[in-house]
């Protein structure tokens, strides 16, 4: 399902005393089967920016394309419940959206809703226990009874319960530690592929951005200010800079490192393992190149 | 030096239905002297927060001692010991009471009873050393993340506190945010000597430390230098820690079959060292 945006403008309580603009001509498309990450600084606009991206928010101006839907600020929300049961978000701290008695219950809740029969909820809802490696033995228990890290994958489970075809990650591994950080977003890239999803992810680390997206959106100030791919937008540091964001790591490393030696790598290095790969494969040169 | 904190084979359980009683600290001891730069590493649930709340008496232990300025913790003595001690906590958003920034700082001076005078200056002086002077009639929600922990820091030194203590302060923030809070906190170590105890899982933080605990199942796994500790590398990772950067890539390099000399924390170190031993010719 493509997603289009098209000189989106959005103003917080519109029409009222404390009216405030959130967003101002963001255009951006969102092919069908990326995984697009959305970057930018707390106050940019991101979260408003996601939530037009189901319907839960309709644009003040301009218009959204979602598959066939088309929404701008006076369409009727009642025709919108179709594009959300294609449209999962996973929420910052979703963990504190669960509330049923047991884990199944509550991963059953969402494809019910949307009119899935119990018993094909109930299968879904261990079938995603066993794929986002829960123990079997959670499905009876209370989800307040499990680690932060299980909750918040119970959590995740019951947003892909009802089987979206894209999925919204609003900042998944906030205050998860390394290794948990690592195991969702392994997990997010791993269900990207196998379910032929659309994934985006709103994000501030531009690690996870290089790693995994294959499309980026830098928000600043409510706009869209850069969309491309990584390469295309990491080439751009001034550009970035301006906007009070950093390369990631392994490309600003390699920048140091090409000051260095004075000379450019042939390729942007979007991961560690590339880097490695890729000052190995030039010192291996040099060393041919001095013999 | 002088002792400011030590823990003496201190031990704690949560209250739980199960029989099974899992010990969040079990037998720790260890002694943090002044104006030592002290962080405690380890992944969630390997008993550092429990730790934090030891220190600042929001939990007692079951078994052994807690002394903090030399003086045993009890119900008696907390709140002279609190007075002592400043505190940040992991969520900015959770800790602010006042309308502004300066109201904001002057709160728990407030509440010390702190004359006027002296209050309105220490708020300008705490202001000042993390760099928010011009912040002073701001709205605290308002403010970008590192702001925010650097107003919360501003609160803490108001009260001219003996030990800073951060709990995960910079976990939320984003790496912009991040740097600001541990510039802030470098600087005030060097220029004023105030021991600073930061909880976190961030590796790359706790290199500028002089000294890491590496937490894990409720005991010390690990104590010494940041050089000491990232020796075993392995070992971190094996428990849920990440390398900083410079090590993975170092690792990285070698599987990749290039020679490297020695250990490279930073990346300016590694970037020399890749320069002198195979591109300078």
């Amino acid at each position: 399902m493509d997603i289009s945006l098209q000189n989106v403008g959005y103003f917080y309580s519109k029409d009222t005393p404390f009216e405030k603009r959130a967003l101002q001509g963001v255009d951006a498309t969102i092919h069908s089967g990326s995984y697009t990450a959305i970057i930018g600084h707390t106050g940019s606009g991101k979260s408003t920016l996601l939530m037009h991206l189901n319907g839960l928010l309709k644009p003040s101006e301009g218009v959204v394309r979602i598959g066939d839907t088309t929404i701008s600020a006076g369409t009727k929300t009642k025709g919108l419940k179709d594009v959300r049961r294609h449209v999962g978000i996973v929420f910052q701290f979703p963990e504190h959206q669960l509330f049923e008695e047991t884990v199944v219950k509550d991963i059953m809740f969402g494809p019910m809703n949307f009119g899935v029969s119990e018993e094909e909820a109930k299968r879904r809802a261990y079938e995603l226990i066993t794929l986002l490696g829960l123990p079997e033995d959670v499905a009876e228990k209370s989800p307040f009874d499990l680690s932060g890290g299980q909750m918040r994958r119970v959590a995740i489970a019951g947003v892909l319960a009802f089987k979206p075809s894209v999925l919204i990650l609003d900042e998944p591994t906030a205050g998860l530690d390394p290794r948990g950080r690592k195991e969702i977003m392994e997990l997010f890239n791993h269900l990207h592929k196998k379910e032929d999803l659309t994934t985006i992810l709103v994000t501030h680390s531009m690690e996870d951005a290089a790693r995994y997206a294959d499309n980026l959106i830098i928000m600043s100030n409510g706009t869209s200010v850069m969309t491309g791919t990584p390469e295309e937008v990491f080439a751009d540091e001034e550009k970035l800079a301006s906007y009070r964001l950093g390369l990631p790591r392994s490309v600003q490393f390699q920048r140091d490192f090409e000051k260095k030696i004075g000379r450019k790598l042939s390729d942007i290095a979007l991961t560690e393992e590339q880097l490695a790969e890729f000052i190995a494969k030039a010192a291996l040169e040099e060393g041919a190149d001095s013999c | 030096m002088k002792e400011i904190l030590s823990l003496e084979q201190v031990s704690y359980s949560y209250p739980t239905d199960d029989d099974e009683v899992v010990k969040a600290i079990d037998g720790v001891s260890l002694s943090v002297k002044d104006g030592e730069w002290i962080a405690i590493v380890g992944h969630n649930g390997s008993g550092k927060s429990t730790m934090a709340k030891l220190i600042i008496g929001l939990l007692f232990p079951q078994d052994g001692v807690v002394n903090v300025f030399n003086e045993q913790l009890t119900n008696e003595n907390l709140w002279d010991i609190r007075s002592r001690l400043g505190i940040v906590f992991q969520n900015p958003d959770n800790q602010f009471v006042g309308s502004t920034v300066q109201d904001d700082v002057a709160f728990a001076l407030e509440n010390n009873g702190i004359p006027f005078e002296e209050m309105v200056k220490r708020v300008h002086e705490s202001l000042k050393q993390v760099k928010m002077s011009e912040f002073l009639d701001h709205e605290p929600h308002h403010l970008s993340g590192g702001q925010k922990q650097r107003v919360a820091i501003a609160g803490a030194l108001a009260l001219r506190p003996n030990l800073l203590i951060m709990d995960e302060a910079t976990s939320m923030l984003d790496p912009q945010g991040r740097d600001e809070v541990i510039r802030i906190v470098q600087e005030l170590k060097q220029r004023t000597g105030l021991t600073v105890i930061s909880i976190t899982h961030d590796l790359e933080e706790a290199l500028l430390a002089d000294r890491i605990f590496v937490m894990n199942k409720g005991k010390i796994l690990q104590t010494g230098t940041p050089d000491e500790v990232f020796k075993h590398g392995e070992q971190l990772e094996s428990i849920g820690l990440d390398m900083p950067f410079a090590l993975r890539v170092s690792e990285l390099l070698r599987k990749n079959g290039l020679s490297l000399e020695g250990e490279h924390m930073t990346e300016e170190e590694l970037v020399n060292e890749l320069w002198t031993s195979h591109f300078k010719m």
